[in-house]
């Protein structure tokens, strides 16, 4: 018979046992997507590096990954942006200020802040994309000298699928930031720009030799958006993006998101490009 | 004092172009400046125009019966509207409405298509810009028709 070793870490409450956290507010995004802002119920440490995720369990219902969408200055509260699609979300959404539900994680890598000091930073959201994205913009924005300028450029399917528009306003009337909003599809009350996020590039100041670009979004939206950044000059070393699979224990010990050689939960869910390029060009994978 | 072919020599579209070029081309251009809630062509008109933006924002349209205008896509500063002054039966297949003050070069289409008739190597140079921007507009339709940010079912 074979052992399987299990670490020791694993029986630690947030590694492989929720840990129940405290809701404190839940706000309301757009007509389906909420954020959800949790606390520990003993009061314990929430640091976490942007880009990385948590499973979230609503008890009773199941678990799901969300990456974890809030400032990762702030380290007593952890915010998580959900689009409530199936019954697990939908029951993290229906939670109110008090109750209670469980956490694990945080998990994976986040985006290379680090790699990024002293560049430009360009982010590429598509959708719900922008959430794992939002605290890379407090980070630099919070530490503005150690970076660059900072670009984003973000597209929605329709003026009320779009997240955090005050936000977005705020942050367009930003010195050394260009943040750029775009949509599929706008009616006659939308005086915004129309069209997929690519056409946004044309509106970039971009200096492709010193900017990092992070990009998230649905996968074929971030296909297209690689090309666009190659077309531009961009290294393949200096384009990251996040991937999403079938995440469940976090921790590379299920093989679920197995992805080629990789863990998306645990080597990812940010990688670089030019580490995965065979993987991301290759079809029905 | 600027004269109309320096401006429209600076324009995205005309970027690196012979200059012998734009002297034909600014013979057949205009200036024209438009407010908001105009519209600048509609779906069905005559298409004998085409359009250089230098500044404003454009709304392309697709007119919906019993219902409004859906936008396709937006038109700024420095980007070129209307291909269907190039193609019979010239007619405008959308409609452009004016979102912010917007100034622009209007091209007398009916004009440049005789003169590329009668100078192939004029009607070379602009097909093949067009071309780039249909090109692009092609795959930016791809894209849109994906749906990307549905929730898969």
């Amino acid at each position: 018979m074979v052992t399987i070793p299990v670490p020791e870490v694993a029986a630690t409450p947030g590694f492989l046992v929720p840990e129940p956290f405290v809701v404190r507010r839940l706000t309301r995004e757009t007509q389906d997507t909420f954020t959800l802002t949790v606390a520990s119920h003993g009061g314990g440490d929430t640091s976490f590096v942007p880009g990385q995720f948590s499973m979230l369990w609503s008890y009773g219902v199941g678990e799901v990954p969300i990456s974890i969408s809030g400032d990762p200055a702030e380290h007593d509260c952890l915010s998580y942006t959900i689009r409530s699609v199936g019954a697990a979300t939908q029951a993290l959404v229906g939670r109110r200020a008090g109750e209670t539900i469980g956490v694990r994680g945080p998990f994976g890598h986040g985006w290379p802040l680090a790699e990024a000091r002293g560049r430009d930073v360009l982010i590429v959201a598509g959708g719900i994309g922008l959430a794992p994205l939002r605290g890379v913009i407090y980070h630099v924005l919070r530490n503005r000298r150690d970076y660059g300028r900072l670009i984003l450029l973000y597209g929605s399917r329709s003026p009320k699928d779009l997240l955090y528009r005050k936000e977005l306003a705020a942050w367009a009337r930003l010195p050394d930031t260009q943040a750029l909003v775009t949509v599929d599809y706008g009616g006659l009350n939308w005086h915004g720009r129309v069209g997929v996020v690519t056409t946004l590039f044309k509106y970039a100041r971009l200096h492709p030799e010193r900017t990092t670009a992070m990009v998230c979004g649905p996968e074929i939206m971030m296909r297209f958006v690689i090309r666009e950044l190659r077309a531009g000059g961009f290294a393949r070393e200096d384009i990251h993006l996040s991937l999403e699979r079938n995440m469940r224990c976090g921790s590379g010990f299920c093989g679920h998101c197995q992805w080629g050689p990789w863990f998306i939960c645990k080597d990812g869910p940010v990688f670089r490009y030019d580490r995965i390029r065979p993987l991301v060009d290759r079809h029905e994978l | 004092m600027e004269t109309l072919e320096r401006i429209i020599a600076e324009h995205p579209y005309l970027s690196g172009i012979d200059p012998q070029w734009i002297e034909l081309l600014s013979g057949c251009a205009a200036n024209r400046k438009y407010e908001p809630g105009s519209y600048i062509f509609r779906e069905g008109q005559e298409a004998n125009e085409f359009f250089l933006v230098r500044s404003g924002r454009i709304a392309v349209e697709m007119a919906m019966p019993n219902h409004d205008p859906i936008t396709v896509a937006t038109v700024l500063d420095g980007d070129v509207l209307g291909w269907s002054w190039l193609l019979p039966p010239y007619q405008w297949k959308f409609q452009g409405r004016v979102v912010e003050p917007t100034r622009v070069f209007a091209l007398d289409g009916k004009c440049l298509r005789q003169k590329c008739e009668a100078n192939h190597d004029l009607g070379y140079e602009l097909l093949k810009r067009f071309c780039k921007i249909i090109d692009r507009r092609l795959d930016q339709a791809r894209f849109q028709l994906l749906d990307v940010y549905a929730v898969a079912r």
